[in-house]
């Protein structure tokens, strides 16, 4: 059987880790070709849907990645995204998607090594927990339906 | 129906080694939408850009994608050639096919998909991108410099020549930075004071240039050509105005035990003083922390033998506003601390020092009158060892980098000391010699040659005292790893510059990038050596990394020539990737509904009111509106809205759901 190779979509700001990757190309240091970048112009603009999105479309796994706290070019995006995150990880666990199917990481322009190893061990993670294939079944609309029957 | 054009590059081989760049094109060339695909060996050579440029007119191209390197590297190169073509420029994307593939990945079937979903998510993303217009915003021709060393005086005299106003904030009393403690220059042996202290009078006589000494950037807002910043000018319980810098109080000032920082703790200073004789501005301040008054509550006899009345006990910090259209940030560097060698016994040894201690034993204005003596008895040493990267090139000190400086300077003290103490003996414990520069070679030759300073090769291990004097050991690695060992009476560390106290604090306040040794990052390490990430912003000196001064005065012309070029334009051309509130028609007006959640979370206060009235006069809605000049374009606004009235050009909801949807459905 061919090896799982998961499909992953990295959600990064531009200032901070779209740069980083940047250097990690430079250093010619080498990464798993499963993760591939959308380039945001700061992890605050990254909101539920996005990530439902990829979800949706069958991403198996997502990182969001941006600078570091207090480093934000934005001043706080950063931790706007942060706080979604914590937001999103219930909302994660309700939907019955794995919480370490996203990955949440500060990578600044400066850690070119870093990157490489975010996506290795995320990857790696994405391995371990196997292809994303319920999407269909949990389809936002069809647990509004379920919710909304519930509740009357 | 989208006519886009793909251009792949192969980047000389840069990006060809790896990825099929031909096949790239042509499965591009396949995608639904694009009526154009190419690839060439080097898109922004200038044929290749002729090449994307007549593309675009014959194929009446709609849109453009070029394959290619970054887009931090190349967007603005193939935007303009669009533009020069008739194509908006906004209507042209970049994929990241070489520092996102071709760079990171071995040459592979996998890589060259990769490479084509790339491209296939950019074709589908600028399907959806508008032609956007640049948005204009005024420049406010004031600069602020951050730091009074040689590199920010070089800076501020540089822009204010050019007839520019220009601010300059400094920490310490005094400018003069760093330099102004040093005794002679290498590797000229011309005096440091001398050459410095003529430019620092310039700066407080300049007609453009406003000082503030003693004083903090407190806060930055605003971006490129419109910053405000508040600077905290600390209180000097001194009425500036009124000083005429006589001196009287501080000869007077009881307290005259408090180590003198100028002086790097070789000498003393009383609580209220000059930091050194050609303090620049030459007019005292109290030390608050070591002043008998503000400990006890009584003294000021300050006060009572100041001729002119100028002290005022109960002044204030004062913030002044300061609008300024680019900043320069020049606040230097500062030497490892001496806790970090428990072996070579720093700190413990009073005659251990490091190399800014013997700059002021060996500067005629120094605590010795430029006499080498040592701390401990003031005895005239006869045996000094000097020991290279203490700390620099250490991973196990966490110092991975060279500190840059130091061969040539320890070079320069063994010579010092030579020319001062003729029957004296240097030793120098050295890992390479690094003496790059115009003349710096032939001046650590002239050390080791004319002066006869005693070079050897290896490290330090452990430095102790016996008798009275410093048993340094250490290792000969040219004689076989011979182990050495020198019975000294003074040693002298040149411990690594590293970045300045407080500089990631500044950094986070200003809005820079830093690096995992808290200096400042450039904008490209080769390319953009003077800019930041940042706007309007620019480094100079030290506070870069390691820098001697012929090279920190370069990087600060460099940082002023661009400041120039700046305030050379009256508008300044901005991007309009920013966010905007939908509007729709009556009655509707917008899907925003008024809750301003979007103005609680926008950094820039970007986020207006807008009333809508009816004939009537009176107000029926209340809408979001975001204003141009202030939106930098972070999107926080958008991924908040809870009615998605709010959208960013150039990453609108539908762009990245597009990328999305191109990137996962292969």
């Amino acid at each position: 059987m061919q090896e799982f190779e998961p499909k992953i979509v990295a959600f990064v700001c531009n200032w901070c880790t779209y740069a980083g990757a940047d250097l990690t190309g430079t250093s010619r240091i080498k990464y798993s070709a499963n993760v591939k970048i959308i380039r945001f112009p700061c992890t605050g603009r990254i909101d539920f849907m996005i990530l439902m999105k990829a979800f949706e479309n069958g991403a198996d796994g997502i990182i969001v990645s941006g600078c570091h706290p207090n480093d934000c070019h934005y001043s706080t995006g950063n931790f706007h995204a942060r706080r979604r995150w914590i937001v999103l990880r219930n909302l994660l666990n309700f939907a019955g998607i794995e919480t370490d199917r996203i990955q949440f990481s500060w990578v600044s322009a400066a850690e070119g090594f870093k990157w490489a190893d975010v996506v290795n061990n995320t990857v790696a993670a994405i391995k371990e927990i196997g292809p994303y294939e319920n999407y269909r079944k949990i389809a936002v609309s069809t647990l509004f339906n379920e919710e909304g029957a519930s509740n009357e | 129906m989208s006519r886009i054009g793909v251009f792949v590059c192969h980047c000389g081989e840069n990006i060809s080694a790896t990825v099929d760049c031909e096949k790239v094109a042509r499965i591009s060339g396949e995608l639904k939408g694009v009526e154009f695909s190419a690839d060439y060996k080097y898109m922004c050579s200038d044929p290749g850009q002729t090449m994307l440029k007549d593309a675009i007119r014959e194929h009446k191209l709609d849109g453009v994608v070029v394959a290619a390197c970054s887009p931090r590297m190349h967007e603005p190169t193939f935007r303009n050639a669009c533009a020069e073509a008739g194509l908006n420029p906004y209507l042209c994307e970049m994929s990241n096919i070489r520092e996102h593939c071709s760079w990171v990945h071995p040459k592979s079937d996998l890589t060259t998909d990769k490479a084509e979903s790339l491209v296939r998510v950019m074709v589908e993303k600028v399907k959806k991108n508008k032609a956007l217009n640049s948005i204009k915003v005024p420049v406010t021709r004031t600069a602020l410099v951050i730091g009074g060393g040689v590199a920010g005086i070089q800076a501020a005299l540089d822009i204010a020549n050019c007839g520019h106003k220009v601010v300059m904030v400094e920490k310490l009393p005094s400018i003069g930075g760093h330099m102004s403690q040093l005794s002679e220059t290498f590797p000229t042996l011309d005096c440091s004071q001398c050459i410095l202290t003529p430019r620092m009078v310039e700066v407080a006589q300049h007609p453009n240039i406003t000082l503030y000494t003693y004083a903090e950037v407190e806060s930055v807002d605003g971006f490129i050509g419109n910053f405000k910043v508040k600077v905290r000018k600390k209180s000097k319980s001194l009425d500036e105005h009124l000083c005429t810098g006589c001196g009287l109080c501080t000869t007077k000032c009881p307290q005259k035990k408090i180590p003198n920082e100028f002086e790097r703790g070789l000498g003393f200073r009383p609580a209220i003083y000059v930091p050194f004789p050609q303090a620049v501005p030459n007019k005292p301040v109290i030390d608050r922390e070591n002043c008998t008054y503000y400990i006890k509550g009584k003294c000021k006899v300050c006060e009572i033998v100041c001729p002119t009345k100028a002290i005022r006990f109960d002044q204030e910090d004062e913030i002044v506003e300061v609008d300024c259209g680019a900043i320069v940030l020049a606040t230097g560097f500062d030497v490892l601390k001496p806790d970090f060698f428990p072996e070579y016994g720093y700190g413990k040894y009073k005659d251990v020092i490091d190399g800014l201690q013997f700059e002021r034993l060996a500067s005629a204005s120094g605590p010795t009158q430029g006499m080498i003596r040592r701390p401990s008895d003031g005895e005239i040493p006869k045996k000094i060892v000097f020991v290279a990267c203490a700390g620099s090139r250490d991973p196990a000190k966490g110092i991975e980098y060279c500190s840059k400086i130091c061969c040539m300077y320890t070079a320069k003290h063994a010579m010092l000391y030579k020319h001062k103490v003729h029957d004296g003996t240097p030793y120098v414990f050295y890992m390479d010699i690094r003496a790059g520069g115009k003349n710096y070679e032939e001046f650590v030759r002239r050390a080791i040659v004319e002066d006869e300073t005693h070079y050897v090769r290896g490290r330090v291990s452990t430095i102790y005292e016996k008798n009275g004097k410093l048993i340094v050991k250490g290792v000969d690695t040219l004689m076989g790893a011979q182990p050495v060992e020198i019975e000294a009476d003074m040693v002298v560390l040149a411990t690594a510059g590293v970045a300045n106290k407080g500089s990631e604090e500044l950094a986070q306040t200003v809005h820079v990038s830093y690096d995992a040794h808290k200096f400042f990052a450039e904008a490209h390490p080769k390319l953009k050596p003077v800019e930041t990430n940042t706007a309007g912003i620019f480094l100079a000196g030290a506070c870069q990394a390691p820098k001697d001064i012929p090279e920190s005065v370069a990087a600060a012309s460099g940082a002023a020539v661009k400041v120039a070029a700046l305030f050379s334009n009256d508008l300044l051309t901005r991007e309009p990737l920013i966010a905007v509130v939908n509007r729709q028609a009556p009655p509707v007006y917008s899907s925003c509904v008024g809750c301003f959640l979007c103005q609680s979370v926008c950094p820039y206060q970007a986020i207006e009111r807008e009333e809508i009235k009816n004939r009537n006069g009176e107000v029926i809605r209340t809408l979001a509106k975001v204003n141009e000049g202030l939106c930098q374009g972070c999107g926080t606004c958008v991924a908040l809205c809870r009615t998605k009235a709010i959208d960013i050009y150039g990453y609108s909801n539908q762009q990245v759901y597009s990328e999305i949807m191109a990137l996962l459905n292969d």
